[in-house]
């Protein structure tokens, strides 16, 4: 299969890869995907508490090249976004930004869904004011 | 040394030039039709076909009678299947195959069940070989063929084939194996053996695509298929059309550089693979080798990596050409069915990698990909939210994950 050049470059140059302590309040964790299905993406978000606004976001994935680079794409949006902007992010905004072939519109969706899971998760820690334990293995 | 490097040879390999050469008078010079029997372009084919019939028979230790010349293995193992369902009919209804055999096999015998056959496809151990009392408690009266492939084109397991011959034997069952993967490769002797009818295939050694060759055994039991192509009555009534002359041509030579070279071709093979084989291991954690290596082909080596996904990891080493178990590489978009066969676990399924050393490969390709191998698995671990987790003790087969 052919790679877009942009799958490519998130690839081989992956954007804010790593891990923030699953326990702050301010951190939200999405851990979606499952290893038998092949990909497992893990999204974090931290969240300005007084603005509402994502400071930072890391991902780690297993899984393909297109999986790999629509988590990494997905950190780079998020960056800057207010908690509600970034619930905007559509799967085929990840498409068209990656030229994503059918076959990988799965990796697309996976990358919604982390966001909304990690989104999710900080919310729940705000709103009800419980310790992050859920989000991990929803 | 040259990028990209070939480590794919069991899907196919490239044409030996001694091959090629052989072959390039059948095209422009002798080209007449082996089936020509009054004049002397039709008597030079035919000459060249014999020669090569001859060739491809020592290499299995047969006689140029049993062998027919087919386009490939998947005809041979269709050819061999059917005409044998077809032709034992009234004995019996039954056959023996087992899981982890190649789709040519597996939809032939499919094929079959819709038309009344009944297939026990037997499962394989951990290690990737059948259990052969599960093969003889498996065998009935109406049993009509077991047939077992010599060599996994996946995970390079050589199966007990000469045990299953003997229980086919003592059975009175005949025993049908696809031979692709290990003809050219290791000794196989279809006496020794005890092989009725064996399918093998001249891409896989070096030779041409488009043309194999079907062994059946003429004495002791005399084994007859019901032809599957129908029209001239070509070898001796079993596959008609027109001989593919250069092909044949090439099938043969290929066979004889086989029988000259194989011993030192293959020592020179188990030593490239072990050293990459040890590179690897001895540098990364958790690399598990797929299927027993204590029946092996020598070129042969197939390595699951823990928490990291085989297609991105092709990616990563997109100047080796191997092949990967991942759904991700698959049409299907199912993880290998031969891994899973195994017990390995989907996740190890999409983490494989079939590395398939050949003729071609030297030394140095195997330490470049050793080394980039290496490199490309430590990035992708440091990206695995798996191998975090496995590090930090998380017992990962107890985790709730959202299948999707």
């Amino acid at each position: 299969m052919a790679y877009s050049d942009k799958v490519l470059d998130h690839y081989n140059h992956p954007r804010n890869v790593g891990s923030m302590d699953k326990s702050d309040p301010n951190v939200g964790t999405g851990m979606v995907g499952a290893p038998e299905c092949g990909d497992v993406m893990k999204l974090q978000v931290k969240v300005n508490p007084e603005t509402g606004v994502i400071e930072d976001a890391k991902f780690k994935t297993f899984g393909c090249g297109s999986a790999i680079a629509s988590s990494s794409l997905a950190t780079e949006w998020l960056r800057g976004k207010t908690v509600d902007e970034a619930l905007q992010i559509k799967n085929t905004d990840i498409v068209n930004e990656l030229s994503l072939p059918p076959v990988k519109i799965h990796c697309s969706v996976l990358a919604e869904d982390a966001i909304k899971a990690a989104i999710s998760d900080y919310k729940g820690k705000t709103g009800a004011g419980k310790t992050a334990e859920t989000a991990a293995a929803v | 040394m040259k990028l990209p490097i070939y480590m794919d040879n069991h899907a196919t390999t490239q044409m030996d030039p001694r091959v090629f050469e052989a072959m390039k008078p059948y095209f422009l010079d002798i080209y007449g039709n082996a089936a020509s029997r009054n004049h002397r372009f039709g008597w030079e084919a035919e000459e060249a076909v014999e020669k090569a019939r001859k060739q491809v028979a020592d290499l299995i230790g047969a006689t140029t009678k049993e062998i027919v010349f087919t386009s490939g293995a998947t005809e041979s193992n269709n050819l061999a299947i059917k005409g044998v369902a077809q032709m034992y009919a009234e004995k019996g209804n039954h056959i023996i195959t087992q899981v982890t055999e190649h789709k040519a096999v597996l939809d032939t015998c499919k094929h079959l069940e819709k038309e009344g056959v009944r297939v026990t496809y037997l499962p394989v151990k951990k290690d990737g070989l059948i259990d052969l009392d599960q093969l003889r408690d498996a065998i009935t009266d109406k049993t009509i063929l077991i047939s077992i492939m010599y060599a996994n084109n996946e995970i390079g397991i050589v199966q007990p084939v000469e045990e299953i011959g003997k229980v086919a034997k003592e059975r009175g069952v005949l025993f049908h194996t696809d031979g692709v993967q290990a003809v050219g490769k290791i000794p196989v002797n279809v006496i020794h053996d005890g092989i009725d009818l064996l399918s093998l295939s001249g891409h896989k050694f070096y030779g041409p695509k488009g043309v194999g060759a079907l062994y059946v055994r003429r004495r002791n039991p005399r084994v007859q298929v019901t032809a599957q192509i129908d029209g001239g009555g070509h070898e001796r009534g079993m596959r008609s059309g027109t001989l593919n002359v250069p092909g044949i041509v090439g099938l043969g030579a290929a066979a004889a550089i086989a029988k000259e070279e194989m011993a030192e071709e293959s020592k020179r093979l188990r030593h490239l693979r072990d050293k990459l084989q040890d590179k690897i291991v001895n540098s990364l954690d958790e690399v598990y080798v797929n299927g027993t290596m204590e029946r092996h082909l020598p070129h042969s080596l197939n390595l699951s990596f823990a928490y990291v996904e085989g297609e991105s990891l092709l990616m990563g080493i997109n100047d080796i050409a191997v092949s990967s178990g991942s759904a991700c590489t698959s049409a299907t978009l199912e993880p290998s069915y031969v891994l899973k066969a195994l017990g390995a676990g989907d996740d190890l399924a999409h983490s494989s990698i079939r590395f398939g050393l050949g003729r071609f490969n030297t030394e140095e390709e195997v330490d470049y990909v050793a080394g980039k191998v290496i490199d490309v698995v430590r990035k992708l671990r440091e990206l695995s939210p798996l191998y975090e987790m496995a590090k930090e003790g998380v017992d990962l087969s107890k985790m709730q994950w959202t299948a999707h």
